[in-house]
């Protein structure tokens, strides 16, 4: 286990390195790192410390909080397709953020577009929930999940194309696919609180993920409150995605990809997965923000495509491995 | 002003022959216009061959409408499209207001029955060609990219609406006004134009030739960035322009204008006193572009600290 952390920890702090030092202004490492720490006010600074040091700290939070996000939802509903961005949550919070946008509400209130965002989640994921039941089969979470994404994502379209902001509607790929270009330390303020309270939450669920695997009579027996465990796991998961969301977009496939990958280096242990897929998801998502930023470098590309086409190939593993399995 | 026989139809035989049978032209005219559909058949339509000025003229575009409001006569500009009331947009929204309002399309433009319409070589080309196919006069203006281009602009505008001395004056004022204001300074400080999702222009465009007039040096053609290309921000901030242009908001939020309220370009800003907003008065090839090109010179000096 600890071989496990360790590792895990030095790729993640690896690929924070990486990120601080690639990006178009080409400079040399040593160069840039003195530059971060020392800070001589000169223009190399402000790339180090405005653009380079908030997109990776962006990318190691909504990493982190995707991963665990996906590993607790996984072990609560003991479903290995449980993920916030397949079953319509990363999208039903996009929707949230982009009409907290539109009506003025988060140039009121500065925190008004995490927490829309939060609330768009929680609609999502209430929904999804309450259509698949509590033991829901993959079969029905995932139609769910599709219906729920669909209705997400046609709203938010529309918002976007009613904006009077004629960039707006240019704007529909940036909430479908997440991108973390030219972001600011603004954004991390933003995202922080609600990520912080989500993480915290979900950090909490272990003993009762681990209970559950028993079954819900064996983990009642157990003391564990199974409505409260469901609360807290619905409302962190809405909170980490929500705030992810609002700053980066929606980024899908983190939170499947990651715990699957973790989960035989863990024993299969719920507890012990959550740490590790959030280590894995800031990795992971590390590694596609630089993906995208070596493959395309003068131009934008999203996230969302890298993780898409790490995570989509596996998706169809899994498919064909829940076919095999239950058929 | 004398009445015209009716519209001239320019290299357009379809629409001229169902507009015979309507038995309104006479043949003086239809032999005028046949020599005039000739003469722009050769792309050599010279304006002044026009004997008689266009009164009821439509311009579908912001730039043709700002020049056909400045030189037109009273009541010869029946419309304007309605970009032209936007005052983000347009240097003219309030006497836009005065007019008939068009959006754009041949089906109302058709029924506002012009004897000429007036529209950017830019504009929908579907629209333009079936208006000619149904026989109104269609004259296009390329859009502006320089300083002599406006000038020239203000000639062509002249002689489509038969106002060439109006155009004249105008010209000149614009000629003498540019030459005094045009930058005699030997020290250029840098500037950037930078726009929405970080999109940049160069000197071969108007707002660049703004730029230099006012004194300044264009920081992202010096680094390589063109026209229409995009800069990141972090060679923007390691190209340390002394001052960086962006441009005003539109209402309702974006991801892509967030980008000029981005801390690096805010700390590239916050040095000049007066920082500079391409508005209105950059975007069209009229006499306006003398405002933009006064306050960036106010910028520059606020810049360099005194009256250089």
């Amino acid at each position: 286990m600890s071989r496990l952390a360790i590792g895990l920890c030095l790729l993640v702090i690896a690929l924070f390195a990486a990120s601080l030092l690639i990006g178009p202004a080409g400079t040399g490492p040593g160069e840039s790192l003195a530059a971060l720490f020392a800070g001589d006010g000169g223009p190399l600074t402000l790339v180090m410390r405005e653009i380079r040091l908030p997109r990776a700290i962006l990318a190691l939070m909504i990493g982190a909080s995707l991963g665990l996000a996906g590993a607790a939802m996984q072990g609560y509903l003991r479903n290995p397709l449980a993920e916030p961005g397949l079953i319509g949550v990363s999208g039903s919070a996009a929707l949230g953020a982009v009409l907290s946008l539109q009506t003025g509400l988060a140039a009121a209130f500065a925190l008004a577009l995490p927490l829309s965002a939060l609330l768009g989640a929680l609609i999502g994921m209430g929904l999804v929930m309450a259509l698949a039941g509590p033991r829901g089969g993959s079969l029905t979470l995932i139609l769910a999940g599709i219906a729920v994404s669909a209705l997400a994502a046609a709203l938010t379209s529309l918002v976007l194309n009613l904006s009077p902001n004629p960039f707006a509607a240019n704007e529909i790929v940036f909430w479908m696919m997440g991108s973390l270009a030219d972001r600011s330390f603004t954004h991390v303020l933003l995202a922080l609180p609600l990520m912080a309270l989500g993480a915290l939450l979900l950090a909490l669920v272990g003993r009762g993920l681990d209970a559950l695997t028993l079954g819900e009579d064996a983990a009642g027996a157990m003391g564990i409150d199974m409505r409260r465990l469901r609360l807290t796991i619905v409302t962190g998961t809405a909170c980490v995605v929500g705030a992810g969301t609002a700053v980066a977009g929606a980024i899908g496939f983190v939170g499947l990809v990651v715990p699957h990958v973790l989960r035989p280096l863990v024993g299969a242990r719920p507890s012990r997965l959550l740490w590790a897929s959030a280590l894995g998801g800031a990795a992971m998502l590390l590694a596609a923000d630089i993906a995208v930023r070596v493959i395309l470098p003068a131009r934008d590309l999203k996230l969302g495509v890298v993780t898409a086409l790490v995570g989509a190939p596996l998706f169809l593993h899994l498919i064909l491995k829940l076919r095999t399995e239950r058929i | 002003m004398p009445h015209r026989a009716g519209p001239c139809i320019l290299a357009f035989p379809r629409a001229s022959d169902r507009r015979r049978g309507s038995g309104r032209r006479s043949g003086a005219a239809r032999l005028a216009c046949a020599a005039l559909a000739a003469l722009a058949a050769l792309g050599a339509l010279t304006p002044a061959a026009l004997a008689d000025a266009p009164d009821r003229v439509v311009s579908m575009n912001l730039c043709t409408d700002q020049l056909a409001m400045l030189i037109a006569d009273d009541g010869q500009l029946h419309s304007v499209s309605h970009v032209a009331l936007d005052p983000r947009a347009s240097a003219m929204a309030d006497e836009a207001a005065r007019h008939r309002i068009n959006h754009g399309r041949a089906e109302e433009v058709y029924l506002m029955q012009p004897d000429l319409v007036l529209t950017s070589t830019l504009s929908a080309r579907h629209t333009t060609a079936m208006l000619r196919r149904l026989g109104i006069p269609v004259i296009t203006l390329a859009p502006a990219n320089s300083l002599e281009d406006v000038h020239d602009r203000i000639l062509e505008m002249g002689a489509a609406l038969g106002r060439e001395d109006r155009a004249r004056a105008i010209a000149a004022a614009f000629d003498e006004d540019l030459a005094r204001l045009r930058a005699t300074a030997t020290t250029r400080p840098s500037a950037v134009l930078y726009y929405a999702n970080g999109y940049t222009l160069g000197d071969q465009t108007l707002a660049g030739q703004i730029l230099l007039a006012a004194g300044f040096s264009n920081a992202a053609s010096a680094a390589g960035y063109e026209t229409g290309m995009r800069m990141p921000l972090e060679v923007l901030a390691m190209t340390a322009p002394d001052t960086v242009v962006t441009s005003r908001r539109y209402p309702g939020a974006s991801r892509a204008e967030d980008i000029m309220d981005h801390p690096v370009v805010q700390a590239l800003r916050h040095s000049s006193t007066a920082a500079a907003i391409a508005d209105h008065d950059w975007l069209c090839g009229t006499p306006h572009v003398l405002r933009a090109i006064e306050s960036l010179v106010r910028t520059r000096r606020a810049l360099q600290g005194d009256g250089s």
